[in-house]
């Protein structure tokens, strides 16, 4: 009697877990979780509007279905791959990084250090050794520019015109 | 018979700026002063006839001639007169109509201008703009007709033409369609004319670089001449960017200013360009340095300009099939590839005329610095033109569309702005052709100290420990003190000097040399604008939850509550459902706001229109999303907050100060002595070859 007791105590307490687990899943998720994973998406309907701002009846419906997912369990980025597969990849607000995709990510940076290298060498083309006596220099002796060059071209123009 | 008038004059207007591109080409071939004049006056006469035409528009618009399409497309007659005015850059062929109209202003203006000295650029000038004008105005006469009518043809179906078909009879409307709903708003009303003045404005430079190239008059005269016009262009610009930021902040609801959408990118590219091109004709008249890349910068402009305007109207963002299928699409496109060759090919042509006429003489000097500078501000552009063409690429080459929206962006630009930024500070403090280290450290460590105190304030004050907010303020901190640090020093100079108060010695100071303080405010602006922009993108938070009468949401210490709803319909054809809200903070009572959505009955749309509580420290925006229509049952509020961002707004209006201060005439010097001899020799004096 005693045994079956612990038994039915060990079954009970098993089974309290087991609904307590299962009841934890139940809650619905908040418009905050789902928004959270809605503005990682785009409306599959509209031009470049993300899910979660996306007025459409379509896409208010699109965001039930995430509450229903999370609900289930899925994390943000199964949603993400069943939309994509679903709807296709431009409801991903990046493209996916695979073929073709990657030249997104590779031309922009190959572009810049192309530029990075073309301005050194228009830098290098275009240096001179310089003395230290250079005349170059129309800063004041604080170092800072004074648009000196300037004024001297005015004055001289101003002179011109005066003799003219 | 109106619309016949409007159509009419439209179609002299194209005949007369093809006949100033004749006149302009044959006078320069033949030496002909006359013909060049026949061109200039052809030219100028466009903007009267122009305007003729655009105004019977504005009439049939506020009218509500409904026969003719467009003004059933976009106005309804519970339109208040002055969206119906604006309509008239509401739709496609309108917004053409005015692009046209802007174009033949500018070009006229700048035909009125003194060309005593610069007679040899005028043909090419009014050649470029005329070429411009007539591909406009060419676009709407024969693809985008606004003056077109409707027309009921024997089978009952509504069609739109100029003329009536066979055995068709006119048909009216009873009423419009009505502007889209998100177009009713003043930051819309004023944008599209903003952005297109900007973009109208930078065929001025460009027409100079063109007739530069063409006569062979590489030096930087044409620079000069067009220096106030890149400026203005500049400005416009920047501020039609703006106002499209706020617009979307006000309108779309979703608490941001800029989403990184392809038609916001297709206006900001020929920005980066004019910016890069702002900073490197400094260059040129300087250091006669760079002369080349000058003329790549303003005809790469010159090309996203109207490459911008097709993204925006061929319909090639939807899909590149729409473009195919689309009548200008098309046009442009062959007007992008014609323009941009022929550009470059004389610039091909005259390489050798735009060499260097000074060497680079320290990797610190200021041309080097400006230079980064360019390449910073090309890099974004490739990372901005890149992401919008590339789900073209996609949807051509695998038939499937991409997005590549924020994330891309942010990760690809965020460290290139803040570089920018940083740099905006330190190279006005760098020396014209050579600074070293030692120099640029001497000026740069008393604001730098100053920058550093500022960003251990807000790490320690403000409790900021995110490292690329860190980063971010550190960079706008070390910009703003080094700037404020430049007007501050050379004020107390002058104060000193000349015994002025110090009030008195900034003003003079500033009015001096305009262009120089003008560049500063504009920078300390740019520091505005980014502090705005910081708060938003890396402190915004939002909520959104549904909540009955009398509760509250919570956000950031401040607590929003549902008090009412009130649905009702409005005269000028809305159903308008508005909530009133209280927001407080710490327990204080901040006011009541108005959260609505409007339902537009004529074209079906709804428009949300947020509450926003705004003070320079941040915005509390409320949206309202949904409601029950029993009113106990509760409200759905969206609610984001947003710090700082209206710093991005005051910048923008110290941009414009900045601008204006920087554009503002001088008394100019001219270079008549030097220039007397040359133009004996110029063809184009009045009577000199007729």
């Amino acid at each position: 009697m005693k045994r079956n007791f612990w038994i039915v105590l060990a079954v009970g307490l098993l089974a309290l877990l087991w609904t307590r687990q299962a009841y934890a899943q139940t809650p619905v998720p908040s418009d905050d979780a789902v928004n959270a994973v809605a503005r990682q998406l785009f409306c599959p309907v509209c031009e470049n509007t993300p899910l979660d701002v996306c007025a459409t009846q379509a896409c208010a419906q699109w965001r039930e279905l995430i509450r229903t997912k999370l609900a289930q369990g899925w994390t943000a980025d199964q949603i993400k791959e069943y939309f994509a597969t679903q709807y296709g990849a431009r409801v991903l607000s990046e493209p996916p990084r695979q073929g073709l995709n990657w030249l997104v990510y590779i031309v922009p940076p190959v572009l810049m250090l192309v530029g990075v290298y073309i301005l050194f060498r228009a830098i290098q083309s275009m240096r001179k050794p310089v003395s230290s006596e250079s005349g170059m220099n129309d800063t004041d002796p604080n170092g800072t520019d004074v648009p000196v060059s300037d004024e001297y071209l005015i004055k001289i123009e101003e002179e011109l015109k005066k003799r003219q | 018979m109106l619309a016949d008038f409007g159509y009419g004059v439209l179609i002299v207007s194209f005949l007369l700026a093809i006949y100033a591109i004749g006149s302009a080409v044959y006078g320069y071939r033949t030496g002909s002063a006359k013909w060049v004049e026949s061109s200039r006056l052809a030219m100028q006469l466009t903007f009267p006839m122009i305007s003729l035409s655009a105004l019977t528009l504005i009439y049939m618009l506020v009218t509500d001639q409904y026969n003719i399409g467009f003004v059933y497309e976009v106005t309804s007659r519970s339109m208040p007169v002055y969206l119906k005015v604006t309509a008239l850059w509401g739709g496609q062929s309108g917004s053409l109509v005015f692009w046209g109209w802007l174009m033949s202003a500018f070009a006229t203006a700048v035909t009125l201008r003194k060309w005593d000295r610069d007679r040899e650029f005028l043909p090419w000038v009014v050649v470029v703009c005329s070429v411009t004008l007539a591909f406009f105005i060419g676009l709407v006469i024969f693809y985008e007709n606004p003056f077109a009518k409707y027309w009921q043809t024997m089978s009952g179906d509504v069609i739109t033409a100029m003329f009536a078909p066979a055995a068709a009879v006119p048909f009216t409307p009873p009423d419009g369609r009505g502007l889209n709903p998100l177009l009713r708003h003043p930051g819309m009303v004023i944008h599209p004319p903003m952005l297109y003045l900007g973009f109208v404005s930078f065929v001025i430079p460009f027409a100079f670089a063109i007739a530069a190239l063409v006569t062979g008059r590489t030096d930087d005269r044409w620079i000069r001449i067009t220096r106030r016009w890149t400026i203005v262009a500049w400005c416009f610009l920047s501020v039609g960017l703006v106002l499209g930021g706020r617009w979307a902040y006000d309108v779309l609801g979703w608490g941001g200013y800029w989403g990184w959408d392809p038609v916001e990118i297709a206006a900001f590219m020929p920005w980066l360009t004019g910016t890069a091109f702002l900073h490197s004709v400094m260059i040129q008249e300087k250091r006669g340095m760079l002369k080349y890349w000058n003329m790549i910068l303003i005809i790469l402009t010159y090309a996203l300009v109207i490459f911008g305007t097709f993204l925006t109207r061929s319909g090639v963002l939807s899909s590149v099939h729409a473009f195919a299928q689309s009548a200008i699409g098309p046009a442009f496109f062959i007007f992008i590839g014609v323009t941009f060759i022929i550009s470059a090919a004389l610039l091909i042509y005259r390489w050798a005329d735009l060499k260097s006429e000074a060497q680079m003489t320290s990797m610190l000097s200021r041309e080097a610095l400006f230079l980064l500078n360019n390449l910073l501000f090309i890099s974004i552009l490739v990372v901005c033109f890149w992401g919008v063409i590339f789900p073209l690429i996609s949807e051509l080459v695998t038939g499937q569309k991409v997005t590549v929206g924020p994330p891309f962006y942010r990760a690809a630009t965020g460290p290139l702005f803040a570089t920018l930024v940083l740099l905006m500070g330190i190279a006005p403090l760098s020396a014209w052709g050579h600074s070293t280290i030692k120099t640029l450290g001497n000026a740069i460590w008393k604001p730098l100290i100053v920058a550093i105190i500022a960003l251990l304030a807000v790490i320690f004050i403000a409790g900021i420990y995110a490292p690329y907010a860190i980063i971010g303020f550190f960079v706008i901190f070390t910009s703003a003190s080094i700037t404020i640090y430049e007007f501050g020093r050379a004020a107390l100079a002058r104060s000193r000097a000349q015994k002025e108060n110090y009030a008195l010695a900034l003003w003079r100071l500033a009015g001096r040399n305009r262009r120089r303080y003008g560049g500063y405010l504009i920078h300390l602006s740019v520091v505005f604008m980014a502090l705005g922009i910081i708060g938003i993108e890396m402190f915004q938070t939002q909520t959104q939850g549904t909540i009955a009468q009398g509760q509250s949401i919570k956000i950031d210490g401040y607590s929003i509550t549902y008090k009412d709803l009130a649905i009702f319909d409005t005269a000028d054809n809305r159903n308008v459902a508005r909530a009133v809200i209280t927001i407080e903070k710490d327990g204080q009572f901040l006011g009541e706001y108005y959260p609505r959505r409007d339902y537009f009955y004529e074209s079906q749309q709804p428009m949300t229109i947020p509450a926003v509580r705004s003070t320079m420290l941040d915005d509390v925006y409320v949206i309202l999303v949904d409601w029950q229509p029993i009113l106990s049952s509760g409200a759905t509020f969206k609610v984001y907050h947003n710090p700082l961002v209206n710093w991005l707004w005051a910048g923008a209006l110290l941009l414009i100060f900045g601008s204006l201060v920087a554009a503002w005439p001088d008394k100019e010097i001219d270079y008549v002595p030097a220039r007397t001899r040359r133009e004996k020799q110029v063809v184009y004096q009045p009577g000199a070859a007729d």
